[in-house]
């Protein structure tokens, strides 16, 4: 066919291959001009016409597999879906879409402006993370895993180095562990504030936006102060952390706590109260504590069904056990909970920064072994050992024992984990990060199913998907 | 903390990580019931679900009857109840990496079992919906296999002089 006479016919229909099986041909993904389905179709992982859905996935799309009691086998026709194909509309949302947080695409089937189904599609952004970081040593590694999750850079950091240590067995000083808690809550406030200001904007409050964002400055300022950089620190490193806190931190720390504390009671003021706010949030998308496990949702999405699972609390690491604070749980497990959690959890964090205030020992800043630490600046014009292990450690990285290992810390959007397997050389055989977001993200189609187009917003936005973890 | 013994994992064998948890290597076809009863035995949740590719890696610690293969799915269960994990590795031939899905037994592993069919190309029976997640549609090959060819932009410097 040559290209004059298919410009002329208007639509091709293509077909889509699964894993080399052309399906026939009543199975159509979408109409498009041939020239242009390869540019934009991603092909069988898009929403495809429910008559050429398979019914499990049916059920999974429209949230119906979940209301299953256990040992049910899913039933076609029980899928409540009543209204004839040719009523409904498929919608395309992103992944160019201000609301998306990011490059989130979802296909919507809608129903006037109901939500019938949904389904994420993602991988927009991704840049293979994981087989990156089996490129970099140890010591590397941090700089990568930090732009995973870029609004708690200082999380993936940690819970990398984390994961790196418990293979080698060393023991980071007091002073480290306590830099590093006080580092990850402040990241805590400011990746919340970021939440509190994206969320005021889809709500349709932007003076909000203008608000929270100037209070993270006062967080980022700090940062930079600490560690040089604002976002994508590389600030917690296996062996401990890059640098001292600055002189100081006591006072910076004590201003930002007075000043963000104050600032959320202002956030009451405008948001909490407001009725129109509360009319946006309160009985929307909600989650059940049995799908929330179900799904393996965690952090706030979990808290807000009534669970009160925290693994600062439940599981403890770094010196969690060591400080006071509520793990804030919901009760309906609607928006509004998951606002209020996220709200409170901004004061538990500045609780804790408080307690960090009066605890923080004094001592070693990292692990002092010349394998994993390089050696002070001042050294390697006089030692000729010290050279070697700078140059070594920054050249061929430490060796890590052979193991495997998880690793999980709670990330503001949940569990954020590192399942680390190593061969015994410098660079992780494979690194698979378990990003929060990517799996809240499964949540959707239940929290909009039934749900107003209008809403979706409103969901998107609570479920706080972070897209650099998402895709990796 | 004191740890009972999980009473699920009677029968098959059983070594401890760096991180002080169990790991579990059932076969692949005990490997879905051993998860069922490991659901039943109080772990609510699938916190996580990955391949490795074991490409270059034989020599691995396994114990001892575990046949070493060049796939593995590595499964890590949490029980929010007893505050415990528990982690399952199940060995997968080279041949035709396939496995059964737990998507009946946790649907939050949908996802998962997605990443790892796109990215280490195990398949899994019984998924429903088993597409690429992060690669496009088309893309050929599984990227993070350890023999995927790492592609490679040759750097260029803009007063370069030109090939001698």
């Amino acid at each position: 066919m040559s290209d004059d006479t298919t410009m002329n016919e208007d639509v091709v229909l293509d077909h889509v291959e699964v894993d080399g099986d052309v399906v026939p041909d009543n199975i159509i993904t979408a109409h498009r001009p041939s020239w242009s389905s390869r540019e934009t179709s991603e092909g069988a992982q898009e929403l495809r016409r429910r008559d050429a859905t398979e019914a499990q996935e049916l059920g999974r799309e429209t949230g119906a597999v979940l209301r299953l009691a256990d040992g049910t086998v899913l039933d076609p026709t029980q899928i409540d879906i009543d209204r004839p194909d040719d009523e409904t509309m498929i919608l395309n949302m992103g992944p160019q879409h201000p609301s998306t947080h990011g490059v989130l695409r979802l296909m919507l089937e809608l129903d006037g402006e109901t939500v019938l189904r949904t389904k994420p599609i993602i991988g927009y952004l991704h840049t293979g993370m994981e087989k990156q970081a089996e490129a970099l040593t140890y010591v590397q590694g941090c700089t990568n895993v930090t732009r995973m999750d870029y609004m708690s850079p200082l999380f993936n950091e940690l819970v990398f180095s984390l994961a790196a240590e418990s293979l080698l067995g060393v023991d980071i000083p007091e002073r480290a562990t306590w830099i590093r808690m006080l580092m990850c809550e402040l990241n805590r406030m400011a990746s919340h504030l970021v939440w509190m200001a994206t969320n005021g904007m889809d709500m349709g409050s932007s003076s909000m936006m203008i608000y929270a964002f100037r209070e993270r400055e006062m967080v980022l300022s700090f940062f930079e102060k600490t560690t040089g950089l604002r976002m994508n620190t590389n600030y917690i490193r296996p062996g401990g952390v890059a640098a001292d806190l600055p002189d100081g931190w006591e006072d910076d720390i004590a201003v930002i706590c007075d000043t963000i504390l104050e600032r959320t009671y202002e956030y009451d003021d405008l948001l909490t109260g407001q009725p129109i706010f509360r009319e946006r949030q309160e009985g929307v998308g909600n989650l059940t504590a049995e799908e929330a496990l179900a799904l393996s949702v965690t952090g706030p999405l979990l808290r807000s069904t009534g669970v009160p699972w925290d693994l600062r609390r439940s599981m403890p690491y770094l010196n969690y056990d060591q400080v006071d604070f509520d793990v804030i749980v919901g009760t309906y497990g609607d928006n509004f909970d998951r606002y209020a959690i996220r709200l409170n959890e901004i004061r538990e964090s500045i609780r804790i920064v408080r307690q960090i205030l009066d605890k923080m020992p004094k001592g070693d800043y990292r692990v002092q072994d010349p394998k994993v630490t390089p050696p002070p600046r001042g050294r390697i014009d006089e030692s000729m050992e010290s050279l070697i292990h700078h140059f070594k450690l920054f050249t061929e990285g430490f060796k890590v024992p052979e193991g495997e290992t998880y690793v999980a810390v709670e990330s503001p959007r949940g569990e954020l984990g590192v399942y680390m397997v190593s061969d015994g050389s410098s660079k992780p055989f494979r690194m698979h990060v378990r990003g929060p977001s990517f799996v809240n993200l499964q949540s959707l189609p239940l929290l909009l199913r039934g749900g107003m187009m209008s809403d979706a917003v409103a969901v998107i936005s609570s479920v706080d998907p972070v897209m650099g973890e998402v895709d990796r | 903390m004191s740890v009972t013994a999980i009473g699920a994992l009677e029968g098959f064998a059983t070594t401890t990580g760096a991180d002080g948890t169990q790991s579990v290597f059932p076969d692949a076809a005990s490997y879905h019931a051993l998860i069922a009863s490991l659901r039943a035995s109080g772990f609510e949740m699938l916190a996580d679900l990955c391949g490795v590719d074991y490409l270059g890696h034989p020599g691995r610690t396994l114990p001892e009857g575990i046949v070493p293969e060049r796939f593995e799915v590595a499964v890590n269960l949490l029980s929010l109840s007893q505050k415990r994990r528990v982690r399952v590795r199940v060995q997968i031939a080279e041949a035709s990496p396939s496995i059964d899905s737990i998507f009946d037994l946790y649907p939050g592993s949908e996802a998962m079992e997605r990443e790892a069919f796109d990215l280490i190309g195990i398949r899994f029976n019984g998924h429903p919906d088993l597409t690429r997640i992060l690669m496009p549609d088309d893309w050929e090959g599984h990227p993070l296999r350890k023999d995927y060819a790492i592609g490679r932009v040759p750097v260029q410097f803009k007063e370069t002089p030109g090939p001698r």
